[in-house]
């Protein structure tokens, strides 16, 4: 089943990658093929936002006691750590297509900064992740950690944006639902979220299902060394 | 009113720590002094821009010596697992946050002055507007010093403590370090006006941190 999924987000991909490439054209007004980075970069910052709000979901059923499962700990993890990814890539792309665009890598622009920050609000939250504890305790940590990070970027982001802002508006969700692209551009963006979101499906099934087998070695590892104490104990002579 | 006096108590007996290791007042406070004389070699000791960059290097100062300052006032509860005492102390998880954050915003105020009055001299910045400027410190230095509490004893107890918390803490005190610098330079900039909508995101963002930090902080001492 789960290969199945992989070999349909693989053949998603390679469609859009197709339509991406050969298919749309290169913008006119500004003739050079940079515009194709759009289909990269789109998709990773709807997934950046679709893996920190699962990770936020999933945070705040952990912390209601009668949700409380360590399953929602560690889909919370593994969809933070996809996300990471996604936002890296994000910026890195974002980068690459405004340099010959705005003519810089880097300019100190709302959405930019918000990013950035974002990196590294989920880079501390990976980081706490790691830091060995029990279960129980890494759950509350994590979970609270999670929610602070969630609730820091708004602020984050309306206070930057009371300065002049170089990153366009949103281009499909923007205030009047007027979709600012056409055409089989339009068509490969939508394709481009889809299959995106696909692999972002499958990659966080992976790493939940690595975090649960993680989980499980310790949990044995663990029970395998009381039995030991035990027999230990019991091989002393009273 | 047993929530304000508890606070008092466990700020005073933080403060009384200060006090007596004189850990914030002989190695905290130089630790600021180095920044800022350091920011002037970085910015090869040139007038002009160092006035103008001043907002931007006292907060950045600030933030960094507010680490430490933060990273002290936990490293006193590992100690002879002090840790275990407040917890036993039977004052309530909120009042405990309070007093910790009181005492650090307390610490933090005391070195804002002493570094304010050596960025004024050093850097050559003539001042305006003192009450937006204090109010502006005040605000930034509650949310800064309740942001460090929160993630203080979030990493409480873990192995990677040193190195986990500055880099939870920065990025998610952004708002006070972008804050900051606004309003100050606004206000050193002689137009108090653009000042007052940075000086209410502080006191926003303070206000925010504070109310989050008094629910979460019991739970997460338990925890740890």
């Amino acid at each position: 089943m789960k290969r199945l999924f992989l070999a349909a987000t693989l053949v998603a991909l390679g469609v859009t990658a197709f339509f991406a490439l050969y298919v749309t054209p290169p913008r006119e007004n500004q003739g050079f093929d940079a515009v194709r980075l759009l289909y990269l970069h789109v998709p990773c910052a709807w997934l950046a936002y679709l893996a920190f709000g699962v990770t936020a979901i999933a945070s705040i059923l952990w912390l209601i006691p009668r949700t409380r499962a360590t399953t929602w700990d560690l889909l919370a993890g593994a969809s933070a750590e996809v996300g990471v990814v996604f936002t890296g890539l994000m910026l890195v792309v974002g980068s690459l297509w405004g340099r010959p665009t705005w003519g810089t890598w880097w300019e100190w622009d709302a959405r930019l900064t918000t990013t950035a920050i974002l990196f590294f609000l989920y880079l501390g939250y990976l980081a706490l992740r790691r830091t060995g504890a029990t279960a129980e305790e890494r759950g509350k940590r994590c979970a609270i950690a999670a929610l602070i990070a969630f609730a820091d970027v708004p602020i984050v982001h309306f206070s930057v944006s009371w300065w002049q802002t170089l990153h366009q508006s949103g281009t499909v969700f923007n205030q009047n639902l007027d979709v600012k692209v056409n055409g089989s551009m339009a068509f490969t963006l939508i394709l481009a979220v889809l299959s995106f979101t696909m692999l972002y499906v499958y990659l966080v099934m992976e790493r939940f299902q690595l975090a649960q087998l993680e989980e499980g070695q310790e949990e044995r590892e663990l029970r395998l060394a009381i039995e030991e104490r035990v027999r230990a104990e019991q091989a002393v002579p009273a | 009113m047993s929530l304000l006096r508890d606070a008092l108590l466990v700020a005073g007996k933080d403060l009384r720590i200060e006090r007596r290791s004189r850990v914030a007042l002989q190695q905290i406070l130089p630790f600021g002094a180095i920044v800022v004389v350091l920011f002037a070699f970085a910015l090869d000791s040139d007038r002009t821009v160092l006035g103008r960059a001043a907002p931007g290097l006292f907060w950045a100062t600030v933030l960094l010596a507010a680490l430490l300052a933060v990273g002290r006032a936990f490293a006193v509860e590992e100690a002879n697992r002090a840790r275990d005492g407040l917890r036993l102390s039977g004052i309530d998880g909120g009042s405990l946050f309070l007093g910790k954050a009181a005492a650090i915003a307390i610490e933090l105020l005391l070195l804002e002055f002493v570094l304010g009055v050596a960025v004024v001299v050093l850097y050559d910045v003539a001042l305006h507007d003192a009450l937006i400027l204090v109010l502006a410190a005040v605000a930034a230095t509650i949310g800064l010093a309740g942001t460090g509490t929160v993630y203080g004893v979030l990493a409480g107890g873990l192995r990677a403590r040193e190195t986990l918390v500055p880099l939870l803490v920065l990025p998610a005190v952004t708002p006070v370090m972008l804050g900051g610098t606004r309003a100050f330079e606004a206000a050193l900039d002689n137009s108090p006006g653009d000042a007052w909508p940075w000086v209410q995101l502080l006191g926003a963002f303070a206000v925010l941190v504070v109310a989050a930090g008094f629910v979460v902080f019991g739970p997460l001492l338990e925890e740890a």
